[in-house]
């Protein structure tokens, strides 16, 4: 009998402001250890947390965005453990009155097609400072500069099926809150940190099995790869008659193995209750119809209006979509007059190819627009319109025609100076010439080829074939 | 006086003090009084408390002195920043005279739960001057000082203001700014003020009141304004709560608040009485919610960053925790985060924790009942008894918590209230507390200073 795997994910987002959650400390990446830090990140006594607006704001548009109900009212609350890194000892967060609850996320599956996901919740937190074990030989070292971070926890319902649909939802969830502008959601610095809930069943159960979570997951390949990991552990344990225990591990990405957490993990009551420094947070409606209509166009809306007004493939709207940049640039560059499949063609190509390496675009779209109409107009073949290109990347501000006259691009048409390039190709080449004319017709590819070279390129290999078959008749 | 003449004549009372041993300070200094002369003397407006010296509880911070909330973990701690009070308090012109004594984290009613030594009732050192701010009630009784701030969780102002024989004047939640005041129950505690008389009080009040960015707690609302003078209390009508006069309860604490019931309809009140029928359970309401709050208030005294730091056997983490916490904490913060630490776990949260917020409702809408059915003020006796000896019950903590019968419902309701002596038995002081509507404080402290008049404070009851 088959195993049906069931995946919840708990995926805690940076909130991109520029101060923390509950004090006016810089949010910076990579300063030097505890020097964004003051005594209320630094939890010292007497100090007390302020709640930061844009982080509700933000918080808020994330939820509305993930298409989750913000409440009215919603509570901060204390979760109390002791840990170096936790200054308090206790970090704020919300428990049973979350910000927001009821949403979902629909993506696209490789083995069910279109998936709706659950979004249990979204709630805001502080984070936690981070400890260091390299810098002092046998110490741990606590830096501060993360602790009091504004986080958004968003908890998935145990919707997804198989490590690849967690993997296909971790990124259609980053690109929904990238899109929203809430945050870099950068796993590298942290912005983006993931923790998967796995548990198995026999098809058709519909009690849910003992769960395992999954920490330590640094992408959203190795997502995968510790959800497979731990899948195979699980199905093997649970086919040799044995059962899965409630327990948390630790992905290693180096063996790819995952392993429960060194010390035995106690059953953790964190004895939440409503943290009296901080009065019910409130929402009226109309402010939180504000940041609805606030909200930019989502991919999925972006993606089918791609395909209802421009005419694209699934494909090619999935991919202009991947990025609210990509999309707006090619939507520019349809604005300035491209046919959309053509301009689809080139922002998919080497648009896409610069902006991967630059993170930008140096041509503006109504240069590129200019560039393709030159193509379209036969003034520049399409390789030459490659190259213009290229350089328009390099040389910013010059028009794409006069590039291509500097660089000799433009296309001769003009009958007299293709009658001249054919002449010499013919010339050169007696023998072929005899060939084609006791009846090797493909040798006119050969032909048109050598006037190209010839010419540079820059002959109109549709104007060439009519010389070359007048003078080979 | 010049400011540089009353810092002096200040430094010559605290030493004094300390000489008689009163213990009632942990930390002044005459370089650091000659210093607030000076700014004093250097500002450019004298403000309403120009040159006025003033005591601050151990658990208020200050950049200038250690701050140790009585406590061996705060070993060595001196505050990077100052108490949003303390500022406002400068800004009208006080000086800081001293950092008082106090009950361990302000968790006491007698202040013999310092880590510093208890402190003696001025007026007879085999007693206690209440707690937990006992330090800074016993410098106001004294003389050494005018006023002194202290702080309420459930009555550490009013209960040792009433032992002490000083007006003690809590505000309703919210009035005052929380920053830089170590938190105890941060859903009750309020810096609260101890005076000579009401008019004294009423002035560091004004002066320490309105929000505060700082503070999400606080309330927008401008700073309360020193109310009018009353001649009389004509128009008032003063409810006495049946709860609070009990048949057990103290003769020369009777007596003193039948003294008291005579002056206010002499005044022109009318008296009614009253019913607060879920008074019995604010004592045991507030020994859930208080400690629980304390149990993650004082999590982060864990040897790690700041204070007392102490490595067990082991060496791990777990015994720094564990060595730092049990040696920097004393018996009766310990009992009390052990107490919070249950009533919040699994399994036990409903039972204690969400029950006992069920009644802080029900005791709060008793106070507005009693207030909706018209009448203004409430009169009650602010302790059961007189100052007791020291020792007395310290062994038995439920004693002691008793201690607090009345003073802790209004803290649970986060009311305003106030204690005023009415009276001495048999030498010792007795208080009289004035409830009065949420941020009705203006009209509380001059109906207070009407009856302080009309009232005796140091004459024999009976």
């Amino acid at each position: 009998m088959s195993w049906e795997t069931v995946i919840g994910l708990e995926v805690h987002v940076q909130l991109d402001t520029r101060t923390k959650m509950f004090c006016g400390c810089r949010t910076t990446f990579g300063d030097p250890p505890n020097t964004n830090v003051c005594p209320v990140c630094l939890g010292l006594p007497g100090a007390l947390p302020v709640p930061n607006g844009e982080a509700v704001r933000l918080g808020a548009r994330a939820a509305l965005a993930l298409g989750c109900r913000v409440h009215p009212t919603s509570v901060f609350a204390r979760k109390n453990y002791f840990y170096p890194d936790l200054p308090k000892g206790y970090q704020i967060s919300q428990f049973d009155q979350p910000l927001a609850t009821a949403g979902r996320v629909a993506f696209e599956s490789g083995e069910r097609g279109r998936v709706e996901v659950g979004i249990t919740r979204l709630h805001l937190e502080e984070d936690a400072g981070k400890l260091i074990h390299d810098r002092f030989p046998g110490k741990t070292a606590v830096d501060l500069n993360r602790a009091g971070i504004p986080l958004a926890e968003i908890v998935s319902e145990p919707d997804l099926r198989s490590p690849a649909e967690a993997r296909a939802y971790l990124t259609v969830l980053r690109q929904i809150l990238v899109y929203a502008q809430v945050s870099e959601c950068s796993m590298e610095q942290g912005s983006l940190r993931v923790d998967a809930n796995i548990s198995l069943r026999r098809a058709g159960e519909p009690r849910l099995g003992t769960k395992a979570e999954v920490k330590n997951l640094n992408s959203f390949a190795n997502v995968e790869r510790a959800l497979e990991a731990e899948r195979a552990r699980q199905i093997a344990l649970l086919e040799s008659g044995g059962h899965v225990e409630q327990v948390t591990l630790l992905f290693n990405a180096a063996t790819g193995q995952v392993k429960p957490l060194r010390s035995k993990e106690e059953s953790h009551d964190y004895r939440y209750f409503p943290d009296p420094d901080l009065p019910p947070l409130v929402l009226s409606s109309s402010w939180v119809d504000e940041q609805r209509a606030a909200l930019p166009e989502l991919p999925e809306s972006r993606r089918s209006r791609l395909e209802g007004a421009f005419g694209l493939s699934p494909y090619d709207a999935r991919v202009l979509t991947g990025e609210a940049a990509l999309a707006d640039y090619f939507e520019s560059v349809v604005s300035a007059g491209v046919e959309p499949k053509i301009a689809a063609n080139w922002v998919m190509g080497d648009v896409m190819t610069t902006y991967n390496e630059s993170g930008g675009f140096p041509v503006s779209a109504a240069r590129l627009g200019a560039l393709i109409g030159l193509v379209r107009d036969g003034v520049v073949s399409h390789q030459a319109g490659k190259r213009v290109y290229a350089e328009l990347v390099r040389s910013d501000g010059e028009e794409p025609g006069a590039v291509a006259e500097r660089l000799g691009l433009v296309q001769v048409s003009d009958e007299g100076a293709l009658a001249g390039w054919v002449d010499e190709v013919l010339a050169a080449h007696p023998g072929e010439v005899a060939r084609f004319r006791e009846g090797e017709a493909k040798l006119m590819t050969f032909f048109v080829g050598q006037v190209m070279k010839r010419s540079r390129g820059k002959a109109d290999p549709k104007g060439v074939q009519p010389v070359l078959a007048e003078k080979l008749r | 006086m010049s400011a540089a003449a009353a810092a002096r004549a200040t430094g010559e009372r605290l030493a004094s003090a300390d000489a008689a041993g009163l213990n009632a300070t942990l930390h002044w200094s005459q370089r650091l009084l000659d210093a607030e002369a000076a700014r004093i003397e250097a500002a450019a407006t004298r403000g309403p408390l120009a040159a006025v010296p003033i005591a601050l509880k151990d658990n208020i911070v200050t950049s200038e002195q250690p701050t140790t909330c009585g406590s061996r973990i705060l070993d060595g701690y001196t505050s990077p920043f100052t108490a949003t009070v303390v500022d406002r308090l400068r800004a009208a012109g006080a000086m800081v005279a001293a950092k008082a004594n106090m009950d361990e984290f302000a968790m006491g009613s007698s202040t013999e739960h310092s880590a510093f030594g208890r402190v003696r009732h001025p007026l007879d050192a085999d007693r206690v001057p209440g707690g937990s701010s006992g330090g800074s009630a016993a410098l106001v009784a004294a003389g050494v000082v005018p006023v002194a701030l202290g702080s309420e969780t459930g009555g550490s102002v009013r209960q040792p203001a009433s032992f002490c024989g000083v007006v003690g004047v809590k505000p309703s939640y919210g009035r005052v700014s929380r920053y830089g005041l170590v938190a105890f129950g941060s859903s009750l505690d309020c810096i609260s003020v101890f005076g000579r008389t009401v008019d004294d009080a009423t002035a560091v009040l004004g002066a320490i009141s309105g929000a505060d960015p700082l503070d999400a707690t606080t309330l927008d609302r401008p700073p309360m304004p020193v109310p009018p003078v009353r001649r009389d209390l004509r128009g008032l009508r003063i409810g006495l709560p049946k709860e609070y006069f009990p048949a057990d309860l103290h003769p020369g604490v009777a007596a003193g608040l039948e003294r008291t019931r005579e002056a206010i309809l002499d005044l022109g009140a009318e008296v009614r009485d009253v019913s607060l029928p879920h008074t019995a359970f604010a004592v045991p309401t507030y020994y859930i919610v208080a400690p629980a709050e304390a149990a993650a208030n004082l999590a982060r005294f864990d040897g790690v960053r700041y204070g007392l730091r102490r490595v067990g056997p082991g060496g791990d983490i777990r015994a720094l925790y564990q060595a730092t916490r049990g040696e920097g904490f004393g018996a009766e913060v310990r009992r009390r985060i052990l107490v919070g630490t249950y009533v919040l776990s699994a399994g036990y949260y409903d039972a204690y924790y969400r029950k006992a917020q069920r009644t802080r409702a029900l005791i709060a809408e008793d106070f507005r009942r009693a207030f909706a059915t018209g009448v203004d003020l409430l009169l009650t006796p602010t302790t059961p008894t007189p100052a007791f000896r020291a020792g007395e019950k310290t062994e038995d903590p439920v004693a002691m918590y008793l201690a607090d019968i009345f003073v802790c419902a209004t803290s649970l309701a986060g009311l305003p209230a106030l204690s005023l002596p009415v009276g001495r038995s048999e030498g010792l002081p007795i208080g009289a507390q004035i409830i009065a509507p949420f941020f009705e404080e203006e009209l509380m402290l001059s109906a207070a200073s009407a009856i302080e008049r009309a009232v005796p404070a140091t004459a024999e009851v009976r």
